[in-house]
């Protein structure tokens, strides 16, 4: 019986979480007009949020493409079927690991700091402060870093796809000897742009949305305290996280 | 003039019948508070009567459950975002710690109410930052950052931001604390300087007897959700009321006891009720 009470409680909590999110999504949307006439304050977040992950996306996408060159070609070579490489390493990045990886990279990078910034400006009363200033805190503070989130992942997709492409090269052709030629013209056969090219910027679009709405939220619901925050951005992280893997199997599932 | 709106000229802020609990705690009962125009007016009390609180209901951060906020003849409670917006344009609210940007130098604090609500061109905008700076003394800090300047200096720039876009009436939530006695000094002044040669409204929330007996033309002091007196500093230093006594002398005892509630002290170390 505790056992069925606290379920409820937390499907209630849940529930109510969600909600709340959701009134604060609409509530951002309300503002993106006018926070559009403001390019200079997107521009400035697109840098803070975007370009301040920019290495740790060129390396990780390096290397992911590195295991995915490694692995595959030890797999494909059982079946005498090396010159399928670059598809597999394409198609799987292009539709998978590309969105996926970026998105949960960025929720601990740039989500993490999106929602220490903006709890730790509630707890220092910026927040409050802004408002006797008769300045809307989520116009001027939240959409901004919100539409550069939403801008920045498919971008940021988009780089870590290009290098992951790049490291499955280096590791199948120049290490393991796998034909140029082949590489390139499988990915070049098989590629679809429309199957492959754009359910995957539409998967980075998703979890650009969905990540940067639980970071920017968390962080304006943040307890005003050291604790607080800390919580916060630990919620940040997990639900990002959990958020994008359970999108990514519906997305998958209505898009393939 | 009628006499509501006459009423509403001589009084800034008229608080009429105001409750508000937080869980079971009353933190105001009826309480009246009128504020007059021009004047300096402190609300004084012991920590956690709620004198925060009642500058956040002035000031519409905190809605109250019951009863009457008046702010320049409009009622707090019931104003959209829009009009309470457009009401805190003549407000200024000086924070307990400033709440600076903390990534923005301090000349770009001071201008950003006037950016944010103005189109007024960059040379204009210089100026404006300039002047409100000077009148605190810290034009010469305009290029530092909030975590370079002392709690002081961190107060005064918070003032020159609260004053940047001219408003009526300016809310100080505990003005002195923490500041030595050279900052409280400066503080103090600047509260009477600002008040009298812009002509405001000036509210300040303190449990700093003697700062605010320097500064205030009246005082409030609240106690328990109630006002427990009221009057000039001289009135109140002469009040015959032994808590007004006790709280404006600073007495360790009397009839707020020194010691909060709590079972016998000989059963307690003897262990026979439970800590």
């Amino acid at each position: 019986m505790r056992l069925l009470r606290e379920a409820y409680y937390i499907i209630l909590g849940f529930l109510q979480m969600l909600g709340a999110a959701g009134f604060f999504l609409a509530q951002m949307l309300r503002h993106v007009p006018k926070a559009l006439m403001r390019p200079r304050l997107i521009f400035q977040q697109v840098f803070n949020v975007g370009a301040m992950s920019l290495v740790l996306i060129l390396i990780a996408g390096l290397f992911v493409g590195m295991v995915m060159g490694l692995q595959g070609y030890n797999t494909l070579s059982k079946f005498a079927a090396t010159s399928a490489l670059g598809t597999l390493v394409a198609l799987s990045l292009l539709r998978e690991l590309g969105p996926v990886v970026t998105a949960l990279l960025f929720a601990g990078r740039a989500g993490t700091a999106l929602t220490s910034e903006i709890g730790l400006m509630r707890a220092t009363e910026q927040i409050a402060g802004m408002e006797m200033m008769a300045v809307d805190p989520v116009q001027r503070i939240v959409v901004p870093r919100f539409l550069a989130g939403v801008i920045s992942m498919p971008l940021l997709v988009g780089i870590f796809n290009a290098v992951g492409l790049l490291g499955g090269y280096l590791v199948g052709v120049v290490l393991m000897g796998v034909d140029a030629g082949a590489f390139w013209g499988q990915i070049h056969g098989t590629v679809d742009l429309h199957e492959d090219f754009w359910t995957g910027v539409i998967k980075s679009v998703v979890f650009g949305i969905a990540t940067t709405l639980v970071a920017v939220f968390e962080g304006y619901y943040a307890h005003p305290t050291a604790e607080g925050v800390s919580r916060a951005t630990t919620r940040t992280v997990v639900n990002s996280a959990l958020l994008v893997l359970a999108l990514d199997y519906l997305l998958t599932a209505f898009m393939f | 003039m009628t006499t509501e709106e006459h009423k509403h000229s001589d009084n800034v802020v008229e608080i009429t019948g105001l409750k508000y609990r937080v869980g079971d705690k009353a933190i105001f009962d009826r309480l009246n508070i009128s504020i007059p125009r021009g004047k300096v007016t402190a609300i004084m009390g012991p920590s956690g009567t709620g004198k925060t609180t009642l500058l956040r209901v002035m000031t519409g951060q905190v809605l109250p459950d019951r009863g009457r906020v008046m702010v320049e003849g409009r009622n707090v409670a019931r104003l959209t975002t829009g009009e309470l917006y457009e009401l805190r344009t003549q407000m200024g609210f000086l924070f307990q710690n400033g709440a600076l940007f903390t990534d923005s130098t301090v000349y770009e604090n001071v201008a950003f109410p006037i950016r944010e609500h103005t189109r007024l061109p960059e040379a204009l905008i210089r100026h404006i930052v300039l002047m409100k700076l000077q009148a605190v003394g810290l034009r010469g800090a305009a290029a530092m950052m909030p975590t370079e300047l002392s709690g002081g200096m961190a107060r005064r720039v918070a003032l020159a931001r609260a004053i940047a876009m001219d408003p009526k009436i300016i809310f100080y939530d505990e003005p002195f604390v923490g500041l030595d006695p050279i900052s409280m000094g400066v503080i103090v002044r600047l509260i009477r300087v600002l008040n009298d040669s812009l002509g405001l409204t000036s509210i300040i929330v303190s449990h700093d007897v003697d700062e605010v007996n320097a500064v205030s033309d009246q005082s409030y002091l609240i106690s328990n959700g109630k006002v427990v007196a009221y009057g000039t500093p001289e009135e109140l230093e002469h009040n015959k009321s032994a808590w007004v006594r006790q709280f404006m002398k600073g007495l360790a005892d009397g009839p707020v006891p020194f010691h909060y509630p709590a079972p016998d002290y000989a059963s307690q170390l003897l262990g026979e009720v439970d800590t």
